[in-house]
C-alpha cells in the first residue's frame, strides 16, 4: 500500500467537502474492493475519506409508501438481517445474504456497491429490478440513470451516494450462479412484478456493460408471470462478458437459466 | 494399547498452540536490526535484461541496498540444482539449464526475480523496488509443453535443443508392441493432468542472520527438510559450509511439497544479511506465491491398453509429455519418472507396460512435487482408462477391476516397485458396501425425477509412499540417501525427549510420535517431547513429504526406543537382581515377571543419571539414536466412490456422496489419519472440480488471485464416508504404509469417472467446471441441450 492520508468525517458536507479538494481522494464505504485494491498497489489515492462515521448514511427505514429506504453505510449483512427488509422486500434481504463471506457482509455497504459498479456486483440488479431511487448530496436518479456501463455510474465527481430507496414489490426474486472463484455474481438475474403491476428483469454479472434489463422477458412476464414464458427468450451472447470462468455463450445461456429460476422463486 | 497409545484417537498437543494464535512461523521471528527484503520481478515471460538502474532506488529513504544478479554471480554464489539425475534413453544426461537465484541475463517466466533490494522497513523496501528501472527486450515466449517441442517454438535454454530436457523411457517395449499385435480390444485415449498451484496458507518465507564475528549464517525458513536445505545451500550453492550454517524450520502452515525445494529468495536473503551486515527477511505475498512457489501436475499423455479374449490385460503403453517450466526444481526430475511411470500397474496384473516421457522447458513457473506427485498423475490415467475401457466392453466397472486384479503378494510389477502386500478385494468391497453401489440405479431414477443427472464413478488407486531405500534410490539418479534419523533422550525425571528428522508442518507429529513413546513405557504423552525443525538440534534428517514421516521417521524412533529399552532392562535386571530376559514393561514400570517387583521408569531414568549403582562396564544416562533406511517403498491403496449430481441447465457438479476405503497398514491415530484423507480428498476434487493454474499465450498467469484461482472450500465438497481395511506392511517394524497423500491421488479419477458416467460423454478434461461439463452434456445431447 502506499501513503496516503486518512479522514473521517462526521457529515456528508464535510467528506463531500473533502472529496472536492483532491482529485485523486477516494471514498471509503465499506472498503471491500478499494482496500485490496490499494494493497495491490493498483490504487494510490491521495486521500481516503472514511463514509462510516456518518450517521446520516446509516439506518434502515419503512417509507410511508410501503418500501425501504436504505442509508448508503449500511452493510450487507444489515440489510440481510433487517427485519423490515425481510418482511416487505424479502428477495433484497436474501440477495444481501448472498454477497461474498460473512466478512464481506459485515464490511461491506450498499453505497459503495453501487458506486464502484462492479459488473459482477450483486445489488445492481436489485436495484434496476426494483426500480430503485438513489439519493445523493445533490439529487434523486432512477436505479436505470444511474449505472452507466462497466464501473460507471452517473455520479459526479464530488457527489456522493447518500441512500437507496426500494419500492416493495407484488413479488421478487434474485437467482444467483456465482463465480465459482470469487463467488461474485457470474450471472444473476432479479425478476420482479412491482406494485403498479409492471415486470422487470435485470441481470448482474453476465452483460459487458453492466446490469441490464431483459425487455422481451419483462414482456413476456406481464402476460404470464411463470418460468415457461421466460424459457425460451435467448439474450444475445454478442453483449455478454467472457472469461476463464465462462465464455459469452455460457453466460447468455446462464441468464435465461436464472431468469427461469428468479421467477419461480417469486412464486 | 495404554489411553495415548498405538491406535488412539488422541487430540493433537500442538493444536493448543496453533487454536491460540501462539504458533510462531518465520514471519513471528524478528532480530535487531533486521532489514526487509522486496525483490524486483520480471512482468516479461521471456525477455532479455538489458540493463538495470537502481540509482534512483538508492536514493530512496531507507535503502540499505539494491543487490542484482551480476553481484551474486561475481560473489561465487552457486546456480540452483535439480538433484536427480534422469538420463535419456539414448543414455545422455538430463539437459539442466542454468538457474541463477537472480537473473542477470534472461528472464524465463513472469516473477522471476533480477533484483532484491533491502530497506528498513517493509514499505520502502516495496517502494524501492519499484524504482529499479529494468530496461527488457522481450522474447517469443511458449507456454504448451507440447508446443514448446515444435520447430520454430522458442528456446528456453541453450543446453536443450527443442526444449527437451529428457526423452525417458521405462519396460519392454518389443513385449508391449507384441501385447498390442495380439490384442482383442485396445482402448487409447488422450489424458491431460491439470496444472496447480499449491496454495499452503503460510506463503514462503526466510529470516537469515549473518553473524560476521563468527563467520556464521542462521536461516529461519519454510521447509519441509531443514538438514537437506542446510545440505543444498552449502555443498551446492557455496553459501557457507554446513558446520557455519544453521537452518530453522519453526512452525510451518502447510507445505504439500512446495516447501522440500530451495528457491531463490532463501539464498539471497543469506547472501544479503552478508553483504548489507544485517539481517534480512522476506515474506512472500500471495501473489509471489502464486508466481514462485513450485507448480505441481501439468501432463499430457496418449494412453492405450491392451486385452485378450478373457478381458485380461495384456499390455499398457503411454506416451507423456511433462511441462517442467522455466527451469528444473530440486527434485523435478524424478516427479514424472520413477514417482509416475513406476505406479502404472496400478492395482492390476498388467504382464507388460511401456512409458515414454518427455519433459520440456517452456516459459512457466518451475513445476515439481506437490501432494502425491507423480502419483495422481499415473493414478489419473490408469484409473481413467480402466473406467473407459470397461465402458467400451460393456462390463461393470467393477467387475472388469477386479477382474485384473492383483491378488497375490509379493508382487513384481514390469515397471520396477514390488508390492509387498494388499488386499484390494477388501477395499473394493468396503467402498462397493458403503458407497450401496448395487442401488445406484434407483438413486439415478429419483435424481431424474428432480431433472438432475446422477452418476457414479470409482478409482482403485495404489501409491508408493514411504520412499525410499537409498542405494536403490541412488541407482536411479537421487543425489542423497533417503533414511531418516531418531534419537530418543530420556531426561533424569523419566520425561523423554524425540529427536526427528521428519518435520511437521501440519501432520501432527507432536502427537502421533509422541504416542509411540506413551505405547511403549507407558508413560502418557505429556510427558514426552517432540523437536525437530532445528539443524543445531536435530542430529540430521532427510524431512517430510512422500508420505515418509510414518513409515521411515516413526520407524527411526522404534529403533531408536529397541535401544532405549533394551538398556534400560538391563539396568532394571542390574537393580532388581533379576535376569534381563524375565523384565517386562507394564503400565510405565519395569516389572520381574511373575514377582512383585517393580521399578518405575522415572526411577530407572534416575538411575541411569546418577550412575551409583550400574552393571558393569555400563555407560551412564539414557539417551539413543538410530538411523533407519528402508528396504523397500510402502504401498497404500484403496478404493474410493464417487456420487454426483450435475445440473444439466449450468454444468454445475455437486458431489452427493464419497467413499474412501483404504488401506494405509498400521494407524497410530485414527483422527489424525482421517483429517490427512479429508484433506487429500478436498485437494484431489479441487484438482477435478476447481483449480485450474491456466497461463495466457504471452506467458501471463491469469490464474493469480483467488479471484480467479478456485479454491475448493467446505461447501464444495461433501461429509466424507471414510473407513479403512487393513494389511499389515511387512518392510518396517510398525507396518505402516502412509497415509499423508492418498486423498489427493486417488480421488481425481473418481470424480471425472463419476461426471462422464452421468453425462454420457466420455471427453471432459479436469477442471470439470460447469461450462465444460455444460458444453460435453450439448456435445453428447445435443437434442436436449438446444431446447
Amino acid at each position: 500500500m502506499y501513503e496516503t492520508n486518512y479522514h473521517r468525517p462526521k457529515t456528508v458536507a464535510d467528506a463531500a467537502a473533502l472529496l472536492a479538494k483532491s482529485d485523486e481522494a477516494k471514498l471509503l464505504a465499506g472498503g471491500q474492493t478499494l482496500i485490496p485494491t490499494m494493497k495491490q498497489r493498483l490504487a494510490a489515492p491521495s486521500d481516503v475519506i472514511d463514509l462510516r462515521h456518518i450517521d446520516d448514511l446509516k439506518g434502515i427505514t419503512e417509507t410511508g409508501g410501503g418500501g425501504v429506504r436504505i442509508g448508503a453505510a449500511v452493510t450487507h449483512a444489515e440489510v440481510a438481517g433487517s427485519e423490515t427488509v425481510r418482511r416487505l422486500i424479502p428477495a433484497l434481504a436474501s440477495l444481501a445474504g448472498e454477497i461474498g463471506d460473512p466478512h464481506v457482509r459485515h464490511m461491506g455497504t450498499i453505497g459503495g456497491s453501487i458506486a464502484n459498479n462492479d459488473p459482477a456486483a450483486d445489488y445492481p440488479g436489485a436495484l434496476v429490478g426494483l426500480n430503485a431511487t438513489v439519493t445523493t448530496n445533490k439529487r434523486e436518479l432512477s436505479a436505470d440513470d444511474f449505472f452507466t456501463g462497466l464501473f460507471e455510474t452517473a455520479l459526479e465527481p464530488d457527489e456522493i451516494v447518500t441512500a437507496v430507496t426500494f419500492p416493495a414489490p407484488e413479488k421478487a426474486a434474485y437467482a444467483k450462479y456465482p463465480n465459482p472463484a470469487s463467488r461474485y455474481s457470474m450471472t444473476g438475474v432479479f425478476a420482479a412484478k412491482l406494485a403498479d403491476g409492471s415486470v422487470r428483469v435485470a441481470v448482474t454479472g453476465a452483460g459487458e456493460d453492466g446490469v441490464f434489463r431483459v425487455a422481451e422477458m419483462e414482456q413476456a412476464l406481464s402476460s404470464n408471470w411463470s418460468p415457461d414464458a421466460v424459457a425460451g427468450v435467448k439474450v444475445s451472447s454478442g453483449d455478454m462478458l467472457s472469461d476463464i470462468h465462462g465464455s459469452a455463450d455460457y453466460r447468455a445461456n446462464l441468464v435465461t437459466v436464472m431468469a427461469k429460476r428468479a421467477v419461480a422463486a417469486a412464486g | 494399547m495404554g489411553v495415548d497409545g498405538i491406535g488412539a484417537r488422541v487430540k493433537r498437543k500442538e493444536d493448543r498452540r496453533f487454536i491460540t494464535g501462539k504458533g510462531k512461523y518465520t514471519d513471528d521471528m524478528t532480530v535487531p536490526g533486521m532489514g526487509y527484503a522486496a525483490f524486483v520481478r520480471s512482468p516479461h515471460a521471456h525477455a532479455k535484461v538489458k540493463s538495470i538502474d537502481a540509482s534512483a532506488a538508492l536514493d530512496m529513504p531507507g535503502v540499505e541496498a539494491v543487490l542484482t544478479g551480476d553481484q551474486l554471480v561475481g560473489d561465487g554464489v552457486g546456480n540452483l540444482i535439480c538433484g536427480w539425475m534422469i538420463h535419456s534413453k539414448d543414455g545422455t544426461p538430463m539437459k539442466m539449464g542454468a538457474w541463477r537465484a537472480l537473473e542477470p541475463e534472461i528472464v524465463r517466466f513472469v516473477g522471476q526475480a533480477v533484483a532484491v533490494v533491502v530497506a528498513d522497513t517493509l514499505a520502502q523496501a516495496r517502494d524501492a523496488a519499484e524504482a529499479v528501472v529494468v530496461d527488457y527486450e522481450e522474447l517469443p515466449a511458449v507456454v504448451d509443453a507440447v508446443a514448446a517441442m515444435e520447430p520454430g517454438a522458442p528456446q528456453l535454454h541453450p543446453e536443450a535443443e527443442n526444449n527437451l530436457i529428457y526423452d525417458w523411457e521405462i519396460g519392454d517395449e518389443a513385449a508391449v508392441n507384441a501385447a498390442f499385435d495380439s490384442a482383442r480390444h485396445v482402448t487409447s485415449m488422450e489424458i491431460s493432468n491439470n496444472r496447480l498451484v499449491p496454495n499452503a496458507m503460510e506463503p514462503r518465507a526466510a529470516l537469515a542472520d549473518y553473524d560476521e564475528a563468527e563467520e556464521h549464517y542462521t536461516l529461519w525458513t519454510t521447509s519441509q527438510n531443514p538438514h537437506v536445505a542446510r545440505l543444498v545451500l552449502s555443498a551446492f550453492y557455496n553459501i557457507a559450509p554446513e558446520h557455519k550454517l544453521r537452518v530453522i524450520a519453526p512452525d510451518v502452515g502447510g507445505g504439500f511439497g512446495s516447501k522440500i525445494y530451495i528457491y531463490p529468495e532463501e539464498m539471497v536473503c543469506l547472501w544479503a544479511s552478508k553483504r548489507t551486515g544485517r539481517p534480512v527477511k522476506w515474506v512472500a505475498d500471495r501473489t509471489e506465491a502464486f508466481l514462485t512457489d513450485a507448480h505441481g501436475r501439468d501432463h499430457k499423455s496418449h494412453a492405450e491398453i491392451a486385452l485378450d479374449e478373457n478381458n485380461k490385460i495384456t499390455a499398457l503403453r503411454v506416451k507423456t509429455v511433462a511441462n517442467l517450466g522455466a527451469y528444473m526444481s530440486l527434485f523435478s526430475s524424478s516427479v514424472p519418472t520413477y514417482l509416475y511411470a513406476t505406479l502404472l500397474s496400478g492395482q492390476y496384473d498388467i504382464p507388460a507396460i511401456h512409458c515414454n516421457v518427455k519433459t520440456v522447458y517452456t516459459n512457466t513457473t518451475p513445476v515439481d512435487a506437490y501432494r502425491g506427485a507423480g502419483r495422481p498423475e499415473a493414478t489419473f490415467l490408469v484409473e481413467r482408462i480402466m473406467e473407459t475401457t470397461a465402458r467400451e466392453i460393456g462390463m461393470d466397472p467393477a467387475e472388469f477391476r477386479r477382474k485384473n486384479f492383483i491378488t497375490e503378494f509379493p508382487h513384481q510389477t514390469p515397471v520396477i516397485m514390488c508390492y509387498d502386500s494388499g488386499d484390494y478385494n477388501a477395499s473394493l468391497d468396503a467402498a462397493m458396501k458403503a458407497a450401496d453401489y448395487a442401488n445406484f440405479g434407483a438413486r439415478k431414477a429419483e435424481a431424474a425425477s428432480r431433472g438432475k443427472l446422477r452418476g457414479i464413478g470409482m478409482s482403485c488407486y495404489i501409491e508408493a509412499c514411504g520412499i525410499a531405500p537409498s542405494q536403490a534410490v541412488g541407482s536411479l539418479g537421487a543425489g542423497v540417501g533417503l533414511w531418516e534419523s531418531a534419537e530418543v533422550r530420556v531426561n533424569p525425571v523419566g520425561t523423554i525427549e524425540v529427536l526427528t528428522g521428519s518435520h511437521s508442518h501440519g501432520q501432527g507429529h507432536e502427537t502421533t510420535f509422541a504416542q509411540l513413546v506413551a505405547d511403549r513405557f507407558g508413560v502418557g504423552t505429556d510427558t514426552v517431547q517432540i523437536v525437530h525443525g532445528d539443524t543445531d538440534k536435530v542430529q540430521f534428517g532427510m524431512g517430510t513429504y512422500g508420505s515418509r514421516s510414518g513409515a521411515v521417521g516413526m520407524s527411526a524412533i522404534v529403533k531408536a526406543l529397541d535401544k532405549v529399552e533394551a538398556k534400560a532392562k538391563k539396568l532394571a535386571a542390574h537393580l532388581m537382581e533379576a535376569s534381563e530376559g524375565d523384565i517386562v514393561v507394564e503400565g510405565g514400570e519395569f516389572k520381574v515377571a511373575g514377582t512383585d517387583k517393580s521399578t518405575p521408569f522415572f526411577q530407572l531414568a534416575l538411575a541411569a543419571y546418577t550412575a551409583h549403582n550400574m552393571p558393569e562396564g555400563m555407560e551412564p544416562g539414557l539417551k539413543e539414536g538410530a538411523f533407519y533406511d528402508p528396504t523397500n517403498f510402502t504401498f497404500p491403496a484403496g478404493t474410493y466412490i464417487c456420487e454426483v449430481e450435475i445440473d444439466p441447465d449450468t454444468g454445475k457438479t455437486e458431489v452427493v456422496n464419497f467413499v474412501a476405503a483404504d488401506d494405509f497398514g498400521k494407524i497410530i491415530n485414527p483422527m489424525i489419519v482421517e483429517g490427512q484423507v479429508h484433506g487429500g480428498l478436498t485437494q484431489g476434487i479441487g484438482q477435478a472440480l476447481l483449480e485450474n493454474a491456466a497461463y495466457d499465450e504471452s506467458g501471463q498467469l491469469v490464474t493469480a488471485s483467488y479471484m480467479d484461482y478456485c479454491m475448493p472450500r467446505a461447501d464444495d465438497v461433501p461429509s466424507f464416508n471414510l473407513m479403512t481395511t487393513e494389511t499389515l506392511c511387512p518392510g518396517n517394524p510398525l507396518g505402516m504404509k502412509g497415509c499423508g497423500e492418498a486423498g489427493a491421488i486417488g480421488s481425481p479419477p473418481a470424480v471425472i469417472n463419476a461426471i462422464t458416467d452421468a453425462i454420457g460423454n466420455n471427453d471432459l478434461e479436469m477442471p470439470a467446471t460447469p461450462e465444460r461439463v455444460w458444453r460435453a452434456l450439448a456435445a453428447a445431447r445435443p437434442a436436449q441441450a438446444a431446447e
